[in-house]
Parts: structure tokens; C-alpha cells; sequence
């Protein structure tokens, strides 16, 4: 059975043509890019705002709560409902790409929230007192300083769109998601398991693409790091100075050397 | 000058946390406010800076009212540090200290070139500028903290307990460098403590509040120790008053004793005193007694160190603590380099304070 994934997986036949893997795999990484895009573009700034002004929290918990609404019922329902009124090939692409963005909205608004909400309030507090206007302190402190929890809510959207992607086969999209569903039609085991383990692996590198992509954008002093080249921590500095006390052992009378902190 | 004219801080259910303050902040000194919490101490701060807004009365900053002025401008001009720094956490300790100069329109480079200058004006290693907050110890936090408010040099300076959550050790430290930096730049400082010491070491003037945000007493801090308007005043300046008083007052000419001195290695004769002073190239290590010497030669390990060391100069609290502290009732003298210049008795610092009140 490995043997003839392995086989089916490297053979240039399953590859090419526009039924094939490439492409297969160009429109899976095409849907999931549109949807993740068009949740981050709601669920960052409405995080956003819950964040900075504390105002419509109940927001949250509701997104967080609609994630029990199964993605698949949601597609079907959708398709039903919504397909009609759209003409062409939109009727079956329009309902898909809702209930993915429903399913990737609630992690990029929880993370968003939740980073912006997790800022010091003494690095804000000093952010205001200091003359930053309510844009500056959004901007220049609150979401760079989110960028780690939004991001990984972000990470946490990519990983189930393209996992749940492969339902949009069900009302005859592409994606991956074809060859499971074509495969189980046809009783073509190889191929729904090789289906599988292509979505998995997509999975896994899109997120360490995206992991790659949070050590630029988040800043070193949020995760620990410290600047390119220098690795090593903060050591106190000694200063030798006057102290008006006796010597100690081994060393000049009167004067020790103090740390300055 | 920064005035507060009768003003009040009442919140939204009738709470009160500032009530009717009337206070004069004068230009190039430190006016510390200090209380038991909830006394509106920091309310009263931060209404200078317009963090938070009066119900009622009038704040001016040289004849101009603060509400006149747009907020955010305001506060660009007047350099604000808190307890915990509140460093951005994302940027490092340039970016950090370049914040408000940045603010301000500054271009990059002259923006650096300030933040690179305060660094080291605030005692700290160039080393540190392109280290993020995370790195760096609570004091030093603090100092890029007060580094960052003055970054632009802005005239006024407000401080809400900056010094509160670090270790004594270090805050006194901190203490001494404002001390210091405040010599030198004569800023108008409001600064926020519930530490009734470091009020009395930091202020030209403090202000007592207590709790419902009223005023008790204004005054330097000699004036408030030796005249407490009223009980709860004296009660929050705490016990000791008369030893604390001692560290503002000026002291007169010590009658100096010479010692009879050792070196380290050196052998006493037969018949030296009881306690000797160990000397070494002019300065002062510990005393020992000679009788109890083991080998015969004074070594590091017979010292006795027991005793504080005061300098000419210092308050006469110092001079009595080093008496005090001494195993032999003599405290120890040193001149600005640290070098021996003699030795004081409790009942000399005593009879000098008091043939200085008899007089006064």
C-alpha cells in the first residue's frame, strides 16, 4: 500500500495536466491564500479594535463559539441557500469560501484580541504619557507588540483552512480535496491516501513557511532574542568607583567595585 | 511654575480621589507628593500631564492652562516616567529613548545622537543601546526609563514612584544618580512616593496628602520634620524624627582625634591601646585589637569592619552613625578621596548640635 502511494505520489503522470498534482495542489494553496486573506482582513482589525478600546468583547466569545458549527453542514447549507442566487461557476465557489473564512475568523480574532490585550499596560500607559495619539499607540506599540499571539493565530487559520479546503471537492471545486473524494467515488485507495498525505505535507510547510516569516515581522525583544549577532545577555556592568568603606580582601582600601544596575 | 488651583478629581458614583488642591510647583526644583495610597497622589500627577482630566479648578504651567493646550502636544513637552519604566518592549533601548525626540519630528540621526547621550548621562554603557528591555535588570530598565523622558530635554519632569519596584540597593543607587542629574540639568520635578525617606531626600518642597486627596502640609523637608501641622503629618513621618532631621542638617567643624594607625603586615609594640586603626596608603580598612592578633602581624582576617565610614562633608546623622557603629565609640573620618583624616566621638557630634541650637 506505501509502496503504491510512494509510486502514485512520484510519478510524473499524477502530476501533470489539469486533473493533476500541480495543479491540483495550485488551486488548494489558491483557495486557502483567499480565504485566509479575507478572514485576516476582518478578524485582525476587528481584534484589533476589541483590543484597543475593550469595547465588544462579547465578539470573541461569540466567534470562539461558532467554531462548533460543523464546516462541512455549514458548506451544504450554504450551497443550498446561497448557490442559487449566484450565477455560474461562483454558485459553488461563493459558499465554500464563506464557511472556510467562518472556520479561519475566530483563531485570527481570538489571537489578535488576545495580543493586543496581553501589551504592559505600563508600555501603553507610557505610550500615551509620552504624546503618542490613540493611532500612534495602536500602530506603533499595541500591534507590534500583538504580532506574536495574532500571528500564531494566523498560523492556527492557515493550518485548518487547508485541512478543511479538501470538503470544498464535496459540491465540485478542485483542490486536493478531489482526490480524496474521487478516490473514495472510485474505490481508489492509493489515491485518496496520496490526497491525504499531500494535504498533511502542504499543511506542514505552509506553517513553516509562516514560522520562517515571525521571526522577520516580530520583533527580537518580544521573543527573547536579542539583536542579530550579539546572543548573549545583558551582563552587569562594573564600575569601580569611591565607596566610603573599609577595603575588602584583595583589593584596593576603600575602594570596591560596585554594580551598577 | 506649575499651579493647582483648587482642584478636584471626582469619578463617575461620587468617589473624590483629589479635593480642592492648592499647590505652587516652583520652576527648577522637586516638588515631591507623597501620602498613603489613595490619597490622590497620583491622580494630582497625572493631571498635570492631562492623563487624566480635573472635574473642577485650574492646572497652569506658566500661566497657561493645560486644557488649553491639545493633549497630545502637552505631553510631548513634559518628560513622564512610571514604576514599572513601561518600556516598549518591541524596540530597543535607542529606539526607546528616541521616542519622543522621534515624536517631535526629529530626523533619525539627530534623534540617535541625543538617545546615545542620554544613555551614558543616566550612567549607562553604551554597550546596552541595541539590547531590548527584556535584557536588561530592573535598574537599568529604570534608568533608560528616565533617559527616555528626558530625551528631548523638556523643562518639567513628572515621576509617578519610579524608584518603587526595584531593590533597595538599587534604588538608592537611583536616588543618588537624580540627585546628581537633577544638579545638573535643574528640571521642574513632580514626583509621586508613598516612602516618606525618599521624599525628604528628593524634595526641595514636599507635599504630605492624605487619604480623600486633601493637602496636609507643604514644606521643605527640615520645616516638615521639626513642624508637623498636625497628628496624622507627624504620624506619617514615623518615628525617628529627630535622628532623620540630622541628615539635613548642616554640619559644623568636627573636632578630629588622631588614631594611632597600623599597616597591614606590621607588628603593634608591646603596650599599644586596646583598638588600633588599621591604614593602608592613607585609607581606612577596619580596626583590630592588638592583643588578639594570632600570628602577630596584622592580617586581613583580624580586621574588624564593623564600623561605617563617614566622609568630612557628610550630614551629621553620618558622622554620629559612624561613631555609633564603631567597636570603639570612634567613628571613622575620611576626606572626598576616601584617605583617613581622623577619628569623632558620638558626644562631640552630640555637644557641637547642641551648642548649634542653643545658638539658633
Amino acid at each position: 500500500m506505501i509502496a503504491a502511494i510512494w509510486a502514485w505520489l512520484t510519478s510524473p503522470e499524477s502530476w501533470s495536466g489539469s486533473d493533476g498534482i500541480g495543479a491540483r495542489l495550485l488551486q488548494h494553496l489558491g483557495y486557502s491564500a483567499l480565504v485566509v486573506a479575507i478572514a485576516a482582513a476582518i478578524g485582525v482589525p476587528l481584534g484589533l479594535w476589541v483590543g484597543h478600546t475593550g469595547r465588544g468583547k462579547w465578539l470573541v466569545s461569540a466567534a470562539n463559539a461558532a467554531r462548533a458549527v460543523p464546516t462541512l453542514g455549514l458548506l451544504f447549507a450554504l450551497a443550498l441557500w446561497v448557490g442559487p442566487f449566484i450565477p455560474g461557476k461562483a454558485a459553488f465557489l461563493v459558499p465554500s469560501v464563506i464557511a472556510l473564512v467562518l472556520l479561519a475568523i475566530p483563531p485570527i480574532l481570538a489571537g489578535t484580541y488576545a495580543g493586543v490585550e496581553a501589551v504592559d499596560p505600563a508600555a501603553r500607559d507610557a505610550a500615551r504619557g509620552m504624546g503618542m495619539r490613540p493611532a500612534q499607540v495602536l500602530w506603533r506599540v499595541e500591534l507590534p507588540c500583538a504580532l506574536p499571539l495574532l500571528w500564531s493565530g494566523v498560523r492556527s487559520a492557515v493550518l485548518q483552512v487547508i485541512a478543511t479546503a479538501t470538503i470544498a471537492a464535496y459540491i465540485g471545486l478542485g483542490g486536493l480535496g478531489r482526490f480524496l473524494i474521487d478516490g473514495l467515488a472510485a474505490g481508489n485507495y492509493v489515491q485518496t491516501a496520496g490526497g491525504a498525505v499531500l494535504v498533511s505535507a502542504l499543511a506542514l510547510v505552509v506553517d513553516g513557511v509562516f514560522a520562517l516569516a515571525q521571526k522577520v515581522i516580530v520583533s527580537p525583544g518580544l521573543t527573547g532574542g536579542g539583536p542579530a549577532g550579539s546572543g548573549r545577555w545583558g551582563r552587569p556592568r562594573v564600575r569601580r568607583e569611591i565607596v566610603l568603606a573599609p577595603g575588602k580582601p584583595g583589593e584596593a582600601s576603600g575602594v570596591v567595585p560596585t554594580t551598577s544596575a | 511654575m506649575i499651579r493647582f488651583d483648587a482642584v478636584t478629581k471626582e469619578y463617575p458614583g461620587g468617589s473624590v480621589a483629589v479635593d480642592g488642591l492648592t499647590l505652587t510647583i516652583p520652576t527648577g526644583e522637586v516638588t515631591v507628593l507623597v501620602g498613603p495610597s489613595g490619597c490622590g497622589k497620583t491622580t494630582s500627577l497625572r493631571m498635570i500631564n492631562r492623563m487624566i482630566e480635573p472635574t473642577r479648578g485650574l492646572i497652569t504651567i506658566d500661566g497657561t492652562s493645560v486644557l488649553d493646550l491639545d493633549a497630545a502636544t502637552l505631553r510631548r513637552g513634559i518628560g513622564y516616567v512610571i514604576q514599572h519604566a513601561g518600556l516598549f518592549p518591541h524596540r530597543t533601548v535607542l529606539e526607546n529613548i528616541a521616542t519622543v525626540p522621534r515624536l517631535l519630528g526629529w530626523d533619525k540621526g539627530r534623534a540617535r545622537t541625543a538617545a546615545m547621550d542620554w544613555l551614558e548621562r543616566v550612567g549607562l554603557s553604551d554597550e546596552l543601546a541595541h539590547r531590548y528591555p527584556a535584557q536588561l535588570s530592573g535598574g537599568q530598565q529604570q534608568r533608560v526609563g528616565v533617559a527616555r523622558a528626558l530625551a528631548a530635554d523638556p523643562p518639567i519632569l513628572l515621576m509617578d514612584e519610579p524608584f518603587s519596584a526595584v531593590d533597595p540597593v538599587v534604588r538608592q543607587q537611583l536616588q543618588a544618580e537624580l540627585l546628581r542629574l537633577q544638579a545638573e540639568l535643574q528640571k521642574t520635578i513632580v514626583f509621586v512616593t508613598h516612602d516618606i525617606d525618599e521624599a525628604l531626600l528628593l524634595g526641595n518642597q514636599v507635599a504630605v496628602m492624605r487619604v480623600g486627596g486633601r493637602l496636609a502640609q507643604v514644606d521643605s523637608p527640615q520645616d516638615l520634620l521639626a513642624r508637623p501641622v498636625d497628628d496624622f503629618v507627624a504620624d506619617f513621618l514615623g518615628r525617628d524624627r529627630g535622628i532623620r532631621s540630622l541628615s539635613f542638617t548642616g554640619m559644623p567643624r568636627l573636632p578630629l582625634h588622631s588614631e594611632r594607625t597600623l599597616a597591614l603586615g606590621e607588628r603593634p609594640e608591646q603596650g599599644s591601646p586596646r583598638w588600633m586603626l588599621v591604614v593602608e596608603e592613607g585609607q581606612p580598612l577596619g580596626w583590630v585589637e592588638p592583643e588578639r592578633l594570632g600570628s602577630g602581624a596584622v592580617e586581613l582576617s583580624d580586621l574588624n569592619r564593623s564600623g561605617v565610614v563617614a566622609a568630612i562633608s557628610a550630614s551629621p546623622r553620618e558622622a554620629l552613625d559612624a561613631a555609633l557603629s564603631s567597636p570603639t565609640g570612634r567613628g571613622v573620618i575620611v576626606d572626598e578621596t576616601g584617605e583617613f583624616l581622623g577619628t569623632v566621638r558620638a558626644s562631640d557630634v552630640i555637644a557641637l548640635l547642641e551648642a548649634e541650637r542653643a545658638t539658633s
